[in-house]
């Protein structure tokens, strides 16, 4: 008798303990704003929990409170799983009356994650991760894609390079949907500003020696080297690039590179290239107040996902005060009737398709020399207003923007 | 208690305690646990099920059955997605992809035996994944998105999370119960003498690779028919189900909740996925040490796992 | 001159950077190889020792300003001694049951390591110089080779062929394949297996540590580096055959090559082209090239 006495004593505590942590919270008098982003792989840098900071940050900064009713802040590591995402956002939906979304890094995830935000009918911002499918292919009346994306990248970038003379370019690409989408765009995005792609090659994922595909590179003699990979890749082709002197004939254009892949290269590797962000620390008195601030915390200088965390957290929070409700639908309408205009964008609109439309900079790196203070590493060379960055209506597949 | 009944006396219990686990699992929804966790950790508990058939049952080491999963993952997702086929009839295809995968990888390995065995599974494994990676109608990194729930026999809507949490557990039930089958029947015993002994059981006649070869596709089949039905909880199929974080994830589960035993793999892939969704909150890069922690553990001083405890504490108590 | 539609100047180049990668494949599936070979055990926290050793080097640089050449000694030391401390505390309690255990053990060690190691470090990772006495790059006519890769090549080539002859031909190596054949014999001649095995265990270790420093200045120093090329090693220690340190070495030199020609004919299938050889070896030999069946 003692085993079914134990056995269902276990039942019933284990019963219990779930259903106390499963408890419907009722969300009527608290604004509850959901996080779900890498905060321990592969991008935890670039986004992860100073991301999560900022967000809090940002709350803090209005206040803790918008139109009489608390802000509440859940985070969580999606692992880079898109199946600990979904779920977690459905549970905050379901369980925690979770009023908006935040998508952290990782495309896999952000695309789960819409899905869901779209079936329960509430507004999903995401900033970290790039994938233009979310307000392409896969576009929804929920969601805002706030920070980049891929073509944004491309165009923001290659147009500008090649009127800087660049015009050869040659690319290596990470063989997965990710690099090839950069690819193809920056391809498009070079020919159509007069420049010409002389030839590619695809590495695999996460491949640790670069060599060969670099030795290819060079014998092309093209004069942009665009790199269509990001993260590891883009550091260790970077590196590799330096020590078979491919720097010395050719520039190095990354397509997707954060603040903190400059600096883990160090200036001396990185020196000369090209890459295009949507924002940048030093841009501007601005920026750099408020820069100084995650630097206090964090001892080291935000990154463009980090700035727009923030942003997009008062983005959100303003347009609740102006409609006077948290209400998924209503405030929904209410972000794409505002404007967006702080330290992180001037002028920034959302469109039909739920891009976020605001300018990108193609940035230099600074040479050692050029450096002054700590962090201080680009030049901020050319300018691209969004509607040229962005993915235009006539590319556009859409279906929100006919 | 007198001690001639007590070897039945536990099988009594053991009856029992299964009794009541299904009876907390038909009234979850009710009593305030969330479907959608459930329902995933159902399937994953179909996967670790699966797997344990193949090591706990005949002492096959698969290093990389998260493979199968995938490409029933993938499989299913795909076809109900764009080829807009029904539910039960995605699961079926799924789960006869993922029986091929096997087939054909099993045909390379079970020439080996032990740790070789675990090693080829492992890379073979390693290819479908890049194959997925690379593959134009899985998605990549950004998976395959949008695959909708469907009406199962075009009759019962699944969209309601309650609806599919009860088909979900349906098909659960039905993989237990032809797990306990075959490990009851004649082949069964065949496969518990080739895990048991593998040279005796060549001496008797047995042509063992045959049947190591039967459990491997049963066992792939079988994790795949968990990958397809979470594509449908979850309404998406992605690289990590493929991925061998996955395969070591699903040894652990077994490990934990007790090789060998029919109730240990659903226990330790309850606990698993309940510990990485409750820690998601929490902990950060620390899942990994806890769950390489765990493993450790398990291994040097647990490798019975829960119900195995269980049952060896209930062996050691029936001597006087 | 053109061979296969390519220049023979980018082919040679070509080959002569997979003979460069591949002296590196030998020598990392080294230490798999010696501690399956001569002890059984799947040592799956190979890929974390390699990454801890790359760390070791790092750090010791970072915080103590000691330079590469130490570091090639000090950190196959450090981690030669992690790895006896896990001999003895951990695995020694697995011998006697099934080999697969041991695996387990190590994968779990591996996770344990890699969770540690991304708490501490970033995840981008940290660079690491190449010393002052290889930097620069030799025109060799139809390619410009990094002095450092050079070195990579000669080191180890040098540390492999040392192994296979410290372990095949000397009586050291004699007493270590005799005592982990059977123990109790030898044992009973009056050698002390126990603290052989732990020393043989330690050794592998502190060669996964070595290819980490040599990898050090190439490639960033990351958590995740080691978890990228475990499974590539397993494949190719069970290609050479499980039981052979010369099949091992022979297996990364020739692996390196034929990667290396992947990647100029059919560069995306140049990371599944290892487990596509496997295969057919398995096939064709299923105890791998130079293995002994069991």
């Amino acid at each position: 008798m003692k085993l079914t006495k134990i056995s269902a004593a276990c039942a019933l505590a284990a019963s219990t303990l779930f259903a106390a942590s499963a408890q419907a919270q009722v969300s009527g008098d608290v604004i509850k704003i959901g996080f779900i982003t890498d905060l321990s792989g592969l991008y935890a840098d670039i986004d992860g929990p100073a991301g999560a900071e900022m967000i809090r940050m940002a709350v803090a900064d209005m206040g803790g409170a918008v139109a009489g009713k608390k802000v509440e802040v859940l985070v969580a590591d999606h692992q880079n799983k898109p199946d600990v995402a979904a779920s977690k956002a459905r549970e905050w939906f379901d369980q925690q009356g979770l009023d908006m979304l935040i998508g952290g890094t990782n495309s896999g995830t952000a695309l789960a994650m819409a899905k869901v935000a779209a079936e329960k009918k509430k507004p999903y911002l995401v900033v970290g991760a790039g994938s233009s499918a979310l307000t392409n292919e896969q576009c929804s009346p929920y969601t805002i894609h706030y920070a980049y994306d891929t073509t944004a990248l491309a165009k923001g970038e290659a147009p500008a390079v090649v009127k800087s003379g660049g015009k050869s370019w040659y690319f290596l690409t990470a063989d997965y949907a990710f690099g090839t989408a950069l690819q193809t765009d920056a391809t498009n995005a070079v020919k159509a500003a007069g420049g010409t792609v002389v030839g590619s090659v695809r590495h695999p994922l996460a491949a640790s020696d670069f060599s060969s595909f670099l030795l290819q590179a060079q014998s092309s003699k093209a004069e942009i080297l665009g790199l269509a990979n990001a993260g590891g890749d883009t550091i260790n082709a970077i590196k590799a690039a330096n020590e078979f002197g491919i720097t010395k004939t050719m520039k190095l254009a990354g397509l997707l590179m954060f603040i903190n892949d400059v600096h883990s290269l160090g200036l001396k590797a990185t020196q000369g290239m090209y890459l295009t962000d949507s924002w940048y620390w030093n841009q501007n008195a601005e920026t750099r107040a408020w820069s100084k601030r995650f630097f206090d915390k964090f001892k080291r200088m935000p990154s463009s996902l980090q700035a727009a965390d923030y942003s997009v957290t008062q983005f959100y929070l303003n347009a609740v005060k102006a409609a006077g409700t948290d209400d998924g639908d209503k405030v929904n309408e209410q972000m794409r009737k505002s404007k967006v205009n702080d330290m992180y964008a001037k002028g920034g609109y959302i469109r039909a398709d739920g891009t976020m439309m605001h300018d990108m900079f193609l940035m230099q790196v600074k040479t050692p020399a050029q450096s002054t203070t700590p962090w201080d590493y680009y030049n901020v060379v050319a300018t691209t207003k969004g509607e040229d960055a962005f993915l235009t209506k006539a590319e556009s597949k859409c279906a929100l923007w006919k | 208690m007198s001690a001639p009944d007590t070897n039945n006396t536990i099988a009594r219990r053991s009856r029992i305690a299964l009794w009541v686990g299904l009876a907390l699992l038909l009234a979850a929804p009710f009593i305030g646990l969330y479907p959608v966790f459930m329902m995933k950790a159902l399937c994953y508990a179909i996967f670790a099920c699966a797997f344990n058939l193949l090591l706990g049952y005949t002492g096959l080491l698969s290093f990389g059955h998260a493979a199968y999963l995938g490409a029933a993952a993938y499989a299913t997702g795909w076809l109900v997605r764009s080829a807009h086929l029904p539910p039960e009839l995605g699961v079926l295809a799924g789960t006869g992809v993922a029986a091929l995968c096997g087939l054909v990888i099993g045909l390379i390995a079970i020439r080996r035996q032990g740790i070789y065995f675990a090693m080829v599974t492992l890379a073979m494994a390693q290819m479908l994944y890049f194959v997925f990676l690379q593959a134009p109608f899985t998605g990549g990194e950004d998976g395959l998105q949008g695959v909708p729930r469907g009406k199962l026999f075009g009759l019962i809507p699944l969209e309601n999370d309650k609806v599919l949490y009860y088909v979900v557990l349906a098909v659960f039930v039905a993989v237990f119960l032809f797990i306990i089958r075959i490990v009851h029947s004649p082949y069964g015993q065949v496969l518990k003498a080739i895990r048991e002994n593998e040279p005796r059981a060549v001496s008797l006649g047995y042509d063992v690779d045959r049947y190591k070869l039967l459990a491997f596709v049963l066992s792939t089949a079988l994790a795949g028919l968990a990958g397809s039905m979470k594509t449908l909880v979850l309404g998406f199929a992605s690289l990590t189900d493929a991925h061998w974080s996955l395969s070591g994830e699903v040894v652990l589960m077994t490990l934990l909740g007790g090789m060998g035993t029919f109730a240990g793999p659903v226990i330790g892939a309850f606990t698993i996925i309940g510990l990485q969704d409750f820690l998601a909150d929490q902990v950060g890069s620390w899942i990994n040490v806890i769950i390489g922690a765990i493993f450790v553990v398990c291994v040097v001083a647990f490798r019975r796992g829960f119900v195995g405890e269980l049952l060896a504490w209930q062996q050691r108590r029936k001597r006087p | 001159m053109d061979i296969f539609g390519i220049p023979i100047q980018a082919f040679l180049g070509q080959l002569l950077l997979g003979l460069v990668n591949g002296s590196f494949y030998a020598m990392l599936s080294l230490g798999l190889a010696v501690i399956f070979g001569l002890l059984g055990i799947v040592n799956f926290a190979h890929g974390a020792l390699y990454m801890i050793g790359a760390y070791v080097a790092f750090v010791a640089l970072d915080r103590f300003g000691i330079n590469y050449w130490f570091a090639l000694v000090l950190s196959p030391l450090v981690v030669g001694a992690l790895g006896v401390v896990i001999e003895r505390t951990l695995l020694k309690r697995l011998y006697r049951i099934d080999p697969i255990y041991g695996l387990l053990l190590t994968f779990g060690l591996a996770l344990i390591a890699e969770g540690l190691f991304r708490y501490w470090f970033d995840v981008s990772g940290q660079s690491y110089p190449v010393p002052a006495l290889l930097e620069g790059a030799t025109n060799l006519g139809f390619m410009v080779l990094p002095n450092y890769r050079a070195w990579v090549v000669v080191a180890s080539l040098t540390v492999c062929l040392g192994t296979w002859f410290l372990i095949e031909r000397t009586r050291l190596g004699a007493y270590l394949r005799a005592g982990t054949e059977n123990p109790a014999l030898v044992q009973a001649f009056g050698i002390n297996v126990p603290v052989m095995v732990m020393l043989t265990y330690g050794g592998g270790c502190g060669l996964a540590a070595l290819a980490g420093v040599l990898a050090a200045p190439v490639i960033q120093v990351t958590p995740l580096m080691g978890s990228n090329l475990i499974i590539v090693v397993f494949a190719v220690v069970v290609i050479g055959g499980m039981g052979s340190i010369l099949g091992s070495i022979l297996t990364g030199l020739g692996l390196g090559i034929i990667e290396g020609l992947t990647k100029v004919f059919y560069p995306e299938a140049s990371s599944i082209v290892v487990f596509v050889i496997m295969a057919i070896v398995l096939m064709i030999r299923p105890a791998g090239l130079f293995g002994k069946e069991k």
